[in-house]
C-alpha cells in the first residue's frame, strides 16, 4: 500500500500544570489513506479535539507533545518551528471548525478572506485568485457566488457560513482535512446537507479527511472507518460498519447502545454506569475498567495493546466479547 | 378519558417587536419590523404524558415554553394547567406554580456557581414554605439527591464540582423539590454526551412513572424525542405543522416537513433507505413566505400552497397531506 496521507504514531500530549502532569493523549496511533475519511468519535475530554490540535501543531500551552511521531505523506511534522507548519497549515492540512461563525473574520467580505487563503499558497494574481474563489462557492453549493462573494459572514445563514469555512478549507487543494464537529452547531435539515457537501468534495478531490464528532450517526453516513477514544486513548478502530453494528470494545458496545434508536422504543436506554474519569484521576490499567461490566482482575493492572477483534482492532482483553 | 387535559393552550401566539430604535426608524423612513415567533399554536397533555415539541433552530419551540410556564407573557392565548388559567397580570395562583417546574438545557448556566448544592436545591422549598426546619430541609435535600442518583454528601459541594451529567441531575432535583408535577423541559440533554445524555433520559422515565409527572419536552433531537414522548408536535416557523401519538408520527408521517426532518436525520441503521435530500433553509421568519411558510421548500408544493396557509386539521397542516407523492 501506499504511503498514508496521515501517520500517527504512539502520540502523547501532556499538560503540565501546578497539581501535576496529566496525561491528555497517551498513545494514539492511526492512519488515514488518500480518499479515505477517519471519523474519530468519543465524549467530551476523550482527547478528539486534542488530536486534531496536535497534528496541526497548534496545542494550546502548556500543552505539548512528549512522544510519538506524526507523519504526513511520509514526512515527519511534529517539531517542525512555528514558521514551517504555517506553510502546512492550509495548504496541506485544512481545518473545519463547529462554529462557523468564529472561523471567519466578520470585519472582511468571505471573498476577501478566501482570496488571501488562496494568494497565500497558490502561485495566483488577484483576478485568477478571485475566479477560483467563486468556482469554490459554487463547489460548496452556494447560490449565485459570484454575487455572494462579496458579502459579508453576516450576512451568510449558518449553514451557509459553514460552506464558506469549506470552501476555505479546501482553497489550497490540501491533502488533509480536519473537520472538528462541522455539524454539530447546525439544524438536523442543514447538517445533512453539509455532510453531504463535504463528502462529494472530498471525494473528487481524493482528499484524506479525519471527521471528529461525538455524533455516530454523521460517522455512520460519511465515515469508512472510525475509532472510538476513550480517556485518551483509542478504545477501537475499525471499518465503520463492523464498528457500527459489532462493536468489540466494552465501552464502544456501551456508547452505540445508548444512542435512542429512531425505529424502534425501548423501555430504557442502555446506560454505562459512572462517568468519564479526569485527567487528573485516569485509573491505573485499562482507563475503562472502573465503569466496564466485564471488568476482570487483569483489567487493573495492564493497559491492553490494539489487538484484532472481529473485523476491527480493540483495546481489551475481553475484547470480542459480549456484555 | 373523561379527565381534563393537564396542560391546555388555545391559540397561543408571540410577537416580537424587532425594530430599529425609534429615531433611527423615523430618520430613515422604515416601518416597524414585527417577527410572529409563534403563531395560533393549540395543544393539550394529558395527566402523566409526554408531550414533545420538535423543530430546528427559529421554530418557536422555546417560546412556546417560555409563554406556558408565564416566563414570557404572550401576545395572544390561553394557557391552563390542570384548571387553573395563567392570567396575563399575575401569573399562575401561588398554588399552581409550585407544581410547575422548568428543566433547561445548559446546566453550567442554570445553577448558581456561588451556591451549594443544598441550598440550590432547597430554594424552592424555601419559596414556597413547604419545609418547617433546617433539619428537615437538609432531610429532604438528601432524599432528592438519592432519587436523581446523586449522594447525600453532595448537598455541600459547589457546582463546579460536579460534570455537566451531575449538573443537570442537580437540575432535576431541584425542579421536584417543591413536589412539582408538571415539568417544562427545554432540551434537558441537548449539552450533554451521547452516553450521559441516555442516563438523563432514563431517569427521567423513571422519575416521571414513579411520580405521575406530566412532561413537556422540547427537543430537536428525533430520537430522543422517539423515546421519550408520548404525543409529537412538529413545528415550523411558528406554527405547528403535525401532532400525532409518537408512533403514528414515526411510522407514517403525514406533512412534508416533518418527513423530510426524519429523511435528515443520520442513518445509523445504515439500512441505505432511499432518502429525499433536503432543500433548502429556514426562511427568515421576519419576512416568511405567503401561504403555506414551507412551500419554498416543498416537494410537493402548488399554486394553492403559495396563496393559502393550510390550518391544522386532524393533526396536520397541509393542503396536501395524506395524498401519494408524484
Amino acid at each position: 500500500m501506499s504511503v498514508p496521507v496521515l501517520d500517527i504514531r504512539n502520540l502523547h500530549v501532556d499538560f503540565k500544570t501546578r497539581h501535576g502532569v496529566l496525561h491528555a493523549l497517551n498513545g494514539i496511533s492511526f492512519s488515514i489513506a488518500r480518499g479515505e475519511v477517519l471519523g474519530v468519535v468519543g465524549e467530551s475530554g476523550a482527547g478528539k479535539s486534542l488530536t486534531g490540535s496536535a497534528i496541526i501543531g497548534l496545542l494550546e500551552p502548556p500543552g505539548h507533545i512528549t512522544g510519538g511521531e506524526i507523519y504526513l505523506n511520509g514526512a515527519r511534522i511534529d517539531g517542525l518551528d512555528f514558521e514551517s507548519m504555517r506553510h502546512i497549515r492550509g495548504k496541506k492540512i485544512g481545518t473545519i471548525f463547529q462554529d462557523p461563525l468564529t472561523s471567519l473574520d466578520p470585519l472582511f467580505r468571505v471573498g476577501e478572506q478566501l482570496i488571501e487563503t488562496i494568494r497565500t499558497h497558490l502561485p495566483l494574481d488577484e483576478k485568477q485568485a478571485r475566479a477560483r474563489a467563486i468556482s469554490l462557492l459554487a463547489d460548496v453549493g452556494i447560490p449565485a457566488p459570484e454575487k455572494r462573494i462579496d458579502a459579508y459572514p453576516h450576512e451568510f445563514s449558518g449553514g451557509m457560513r459553514q460552506r464558506v469555512v469549506i470552501a476555505l478549507a479546501l482553497a489550497a487543494e490540501p491533502d488533509l482535512v480536519i473537520a472538528d464537529e462541522p455539524t454539530t452547531a447546525l439544524d438536523v435539515s442543514v447538517q445533512a446537507q453539509i455532510i453531504e457537501v463535504l463528502k462529494k468534495l472530498c471525494r473528487e478531490r481524493g482528499t484524506a479527511v479525519m471527521l471528529i464528532t461525538h455524533d455516530m450517526g454523521v460517522i455512520a453516513e460519511t465515515a469508512d472507518r472510525v475509532a472510538v477514544m476513550y480517556a485518551g486513548r483509542v478504545a477501537e478502530i475499525g471499518p465503520v460498519r463492523s464498528v457500527v453494528k459489532h462493536p468489540q470494545h466494552p465501552y464502544a458496545q456501551g456508547l452505540m447502545g445508548s444512542i435512542p434508536p429512531l425505529d424502534q422504543r425501548p423501555s430504557q436506554l442502555q446506560q454505562i454506569e459512572g462517568s468519564m474519569p479526569r485527567l487528573s484521576a485516569i485509573p491505573k490499567g485499562c482507563a475503562f475498567h472502573p465503569r466496564c461490566p466485564l471488568v476482570i482482575d487483569a483489567c487493573h493492572q495492564t493497559q491492553p495493546e490494539l489487538r484484532a477483534s472481529g473485523e476491527s482492532f480493540a483495546a481489551c482483553i475481553r475484547a470480542g466479547e459480549a456484555a | 378519558m373523561t379527565e381534563h387535559p393537564m396542560i391546555t393552550i388555545e391559540g397561543a401566539r408571540k410577537v416580537f417587536d424587532v425594530s430599529s430604535p425609534w429615531l433611527e426608524r423615523v430618520l430613515s423612513g422604515q416601518p416597524p419590523q414585527y417577527l410572529v415567533a409563534v403563531d395560533n399554536v393549540s395543544l393539550t397533555i394529558g395527566k402523566g404524558k409526554t408531550f414533545a415539541l420538535v423543530g430546528e433552530s427559529g421554530s418557536g419551540k422555546s417560546t412556546v415554553a417560555r409563554m406556558v410556564t408565564g416566563l414570557l407573557p404572550a401576545t395572544q392565548g390561553r394557557f391552563e394547567i390542570d384548571g387553573h388559567n395563567l392570567d396575563t397580570k399575575h401569573g399562575y395562583p401561588r398554588a399552581l406554580r409550585r407544581r410547575m417546574q422548568m428543566i433547561f438545557q445548559d446546566p453550567y448556566a442554570s445553577l448558581d456557581p456561588r451556591w451549594r448544592v443544598g441550598d440550590i436545591i432547597a430554594e424552592p422549598m424555601r419559596a414556597f414554605d413547604l419545609v418547617p426546619s433546617r433539619h428537615e430541609e437538609q432531610l429532604r435535600v438528601g432524599q432528592l439527591l438519592k432519587m436523581v442518583g446523586l449522594d447525600p454528601a453532595d448537598a455541600v459541594k459547589f457546582p463546579h464540582q460536579f460534570s455537566g451529567g451531575q449538573r443537570q441531575r442537580i437540575a432535576i432535583a431541584r425542579a421536584l423539590a417543591s413536589d412539582a408535577d408538571v415539568l417544562v423541559c427545554d432540551e434537558p440533554t441537548s449539552a450533554l454526551d451521547v452516553s450521559v445524555q441516555a442516563q438523563i433520559l432514563n431517569l427521567m422515565k423513571r422519575l416521571q412513572k414513579e411520580l405521575g409527572l406530566t412532561l413537556l419536552f422540547i427537543s430537536h433531537n428525533l430520537a430522543v424525542v422517539r423515546f421519550m414522548a408520548d404525543v409529537v408536535g412538529v413545528m415550523y416557523l411558528g406554527r405547528l405543522v403535525e401532532t400525532a401519538d409518537v408512533e403514528t408520527l414515526f411510522s407514517a408521517p403525514r406533512h412534508p416537513y416533518t418527513k423530510m426532518l426524519l429523511d435528515a436525520v443520520p442513518d445509523l441503521a445504515m439500512t441505505g433507505r432511499k432518502r429525499q435530500p433536503v432543500q433548502g433553509e429556514i426562511p427568515n421568519p421576519i419576512n416568511p413566505p405567503s401561504g403555506c411558510t414551507f412551500h419554498p421548500r416543498c416537494p410537493l408544493a402548488q399554486d394553492l400552497c403559495k396563496r393559502e396557509l393550510p390550518r391544522l386539521k386532524n393533526g396536520v397542516a397541509c393542503h396536501l397531506a395524506d395524498q401519494p407523492v408524484a
